[in-house]
């Protein structure tokens, strides 16, 4: 069992971690840059993740932990794809100039 | 001794298939067998097919017989070759068939005359183009006819109804080019339709009463049911009187009797064979199969009687004043089925049977003599241009006389037995009206077959020379069966038909009667029309003109044929287009079933014209709406 004022730093650096990456993908205008934010926001899920599993002494935490490190590498890697495809269709990766999904 | 054995079981399966392979061969290698025109290699595996069917007939009746009297004593034999038509549920409708003494009746009927039909046809249609297709039509129509009276229930009967029906439509618009041939043929068909929904729907109630379609099981059965009295509304009452609506329709009873004169529109042949001898009269049949059933309902019984009796009439004044050759023979067909349905309604089911055994032979003679007519003077149907044709085709002239003579119920000849028995059956079964419409009926038929025959080959010759020089004796083909139908006209009335048949019904044993006055009475009554048209048509012309004259609204009446045809027309005109027109197409269809579907478009469009702005398109707005989304959920399952 952990002192609960690390669980409880741990969880607030989670919590900036999350929302730095959020406010990235709101703000940033670049693709690589929403898609660094987007891992920035997972990674602080999963701090929060180990956070609590220490507390509660379970590996649930951390087991599910891996399963996040696995998507995440995944979806950097389709994410990077996509971004090539992007980029030789219009020669910009800026994510306004993608709007063809307007109704 | 003979046993039943498997050959019982496999023969009256193949007297079916015979026609059915002859049509399947035409219909398929017709081309190929047709070299040239008058190549008449379809006409004659046609006939081959026809003939051989017979045969088997034959063999197959004579084999019941034996087994009849062998010491099983068996009644009747279910021919079935092992597998279910139709399973679902407690519902099966095994393939299988009856052999009777009542089916074998109508299948040496159905066979024997309508392979004479056939080989008479190979002279009749020698200069069609069409043979093949011609023959091909027979041969199903055959196949159809012999499943309808061999089948062993009543959903296979209705196979067979359903598809004589299909072949009739087929023969009579066999001349498609000519509008009025299509038209007449569309005629019979719509017309069937309502009688056969009738059918469909008394099928029902058998299965509601009995369990079961099976037509052995229906006749072991039916005597079992509680009898239900005049004008009470059973269960019995109703299902025969639903089937009657079926017979009334293929049988061409009136109401619904307007489709068969039409149907004189196809050729002579199909006349004969469908519209007189086979095919009308499975209405009659329909209803002596079920006679078990039927004696159960005096409701039914007197319905039966009494639409035969005035459809017997009412068609033997029409034919009176008829002008065409073929259409007074088909109101003589639809009168003779009302003699047919007259005596079942009274009760004597077997000598029904024996009336239209009789009748094929005499009726297809009739048909195919004035085919034979129409042959000689190349087409001309119109008797007011015929006269003194005696001396130039005799063997039609002889062999037309016999039929006459047979249909007016001269002794010794077929229809006299026959006439005479349905006569009695009236008298003594106490229908003293009927009695009285049915003689009546009698007279008349022999004073117009009389006319036809004083008409045709008598007199003058009123064609013109032209048409005089052209004509000319039928070949040896169509003479033929001419003149064996006429020995079946006149000895088929020898053969005891009713007590062939009535075992079959297992209906009470009633005593025989004898009324010592009636045969002489019946034989007057033809005499006497007879020499009522010898006077009018022959010896004193001038006596016609004036009794018509005084007769005029009487023979205005039969002329416009009861009016049966305008009040058709006009309630199809009015009420059927008329309603269909200006309620169900305009309203219901342009109005409440478009209306509702263009509805529907146009409010989801419209939504949609209102919704569309909420796609921007781009990616940050919707990863804030799932943000949203994400908050509100976790939100909800935190504070709930």
């Amino acid at each position: 069992m952990e002192h609960p004022a690390f669980v409880h730093h741990a969880v607030l650096l989670s919590l900036v971690l999350f929302g730095l990456g959020t406010l990235g993908v709101f703000l940033r205008r670049n693709v690589i840059t929403v898609l660094m934010c987007v891992e920035l926001m997972l990674n602080g899920v999963n701090l929060a993740f180990v956070a609590f599993s220490r507390a509660a002494g379970t590996l649930d935490g951390q087991v599910l932990v891996f399963f996040v490190m696995v998507v995440a590498a995944a979806e950097a890697a389709v994410g990077l794809a996509i971004v090539i495809a992007l980029h030789r269709t219009k020669d910009t990766l800026d994510v306004d100039a993608f709007d063809l999904m307007k109704g | 001794m003979l046993e039943l054995q498997t050959l019982d079981m496999v023969l009256p399966f193949a007297i079916l298939l015979l026609p059915l392979g002859g049509f399947v061969v035409l219909a398929l290698f017709g081309d190929w067998i047709k070299k040239d025109k008058e190549d008449a290699g379809a006409g004659y595996l046609a006939c081959a097919t026809v003939i051989a069917s017979f045969g088997l007939a034959a063999w197959t009746t004579a084999r019941l017989y034996g087994l009849m009297a062998g010491p099983s004593g068996l009644r009747f034999s279910q021919p079935y070759l092992g597998f279910e038509w139709i399973e679902a549920g407690g519902f099966r409708v095994p393939l299988s068939l009856l052999v009777d003494p009542l089916s074998c009746v109508m299948m040496l009927v159905v066979t024997g005359v309508g392979a004479l039909i056939h080989v008479y046809s190979l002279g009749y249609m020698a200069h069609d183009e069409e043979k093949v297709r011609f023959f091909s039509y027979l041969n199903l129509f055959t196949f159809f006819m012999l499943l309808l009276v061999m089948g062993g229930s009543l959903p296979i009967l209705f196979v067979g109804w359903e598809g004589v029906g299909l072949c009739s439509y087929l023969l009579i618009g066999f001349w498609y080019k000519r509008n009025s041939a299509s038209a007449a043929g569309l005629k019979a068909f719509v017309v069937n339709r309502v009688g056969d929904a009738g059918l469909i729907l008394g099928m029902v109630f058998i299965y509601h009463a009995f369990g079961s379609l099976d037509l052995v099981d229906i006749a072991d059965n039916a005597g079992s049911l509680a009898p239900e009295a005049l004008w009470q509304w059973g269960p019995v009452t109703i299902a025969c009187l639903l089937l009657f609506v079926g017979a009334t329709g293929k049988s061409a009873q009136i109401p619904l009797h307007v489709w068969l004169p039409d149907a004189m529109e196809g050729p002579t042949p199909v006349s004969a064979l469908i519209h007189a001898a086979t095919m009308v009269t499975a209405g009659v049949y329909l209803v002596a199969r079920l006679g078990p059933l039927y004696h159960q309902s005096e409701t039914a019984m007197l319905v039966v009687a009494v639409t035969g009796a005035v459809t017997a009439l009412m068609a033997g004044t029409i034919a009176i004043v008829q002008t065409d050759i073929k259409r007074v023979l088909a109101y003589s067909t639809v009168s003779q089925l009302g003699f047919m349905f007259l005596a079942a309604g009274v009760g004597a089911f077997g000598v029904a049977v024996f009336h239209l055994y009789t009748h094929a032979f005499f009726k297809a003679l009739l048909f195919l003599g004035s085919g034979s007519v129409i042959h000689a003077m190349s087409g001309e149907q119109d008797m007011r241009r015929m006269g003194g044709l005696r001396k130039k085709i005799p063997w039609t002239f002889w062999t037309f006389l016999v039929g006459t003579l047979a249909i007016a119920g001269i002794p010794p000849l077929a229809g006299f037995f026959s006439k005479d028995e349905i006569l009695l059956g009236a008298l003594v079964s106490g229908h003293t009206v009927l009695f009285g419409l049915a003689l009546f009926t009698a007279l008349l038929t022999a004073a117009y077959m009389a006319r036809l025959l004083f008409l045709t080959f008598f007199g003058e010759f009123r064609g013109g020379p032209d048409a005089e020089h052209h004509v000319h004796e039928s070949p040896w083909s169509m003479l033929g069966p001419l003149v064996l139908l006429a020995i079946g006209s006149a000895g088929a009335g020898f053969v005891k038909i009713p007590h062939i048949v009535e075992p079959v019904l297992r209906l009470p044993e009633t005593a025989a009667h004898h009324v010592a006055w009636l045969p002489a009475v019946a034989t007057l009554s033809g005499v006497l029309g007879i020499l009522i048209a010898w006077y009018l048509y022959l010896s004193m012309p001038d006596l016609r003109a004036s009794l018509a004259s005084a007769l005029r609204p009487a023979l205005r009446v039969f002329a416009a044929k009861y009016w049966f045809d305008d009040v058709y027309d006009a309630f199809v005109r009015r009420v059927v287009v008329g309603g269909s027109d200006t309620l169900l197409w305009k309203r219901v269809d342009a109005g409440v079933i478009d209306g509702s579907v263009n509805g529907i478009a146009r409010a989801v469009s419209g939504w949609a014209e209102t919704l569309r702005p909420v796609q921007t398109g781009f990616v940050r707005h919707y990863a804030l709406l799932i943000l949203a989304g994400a908050v509100a959920l976790v939100s909800y399952l935190l504070w709930s």
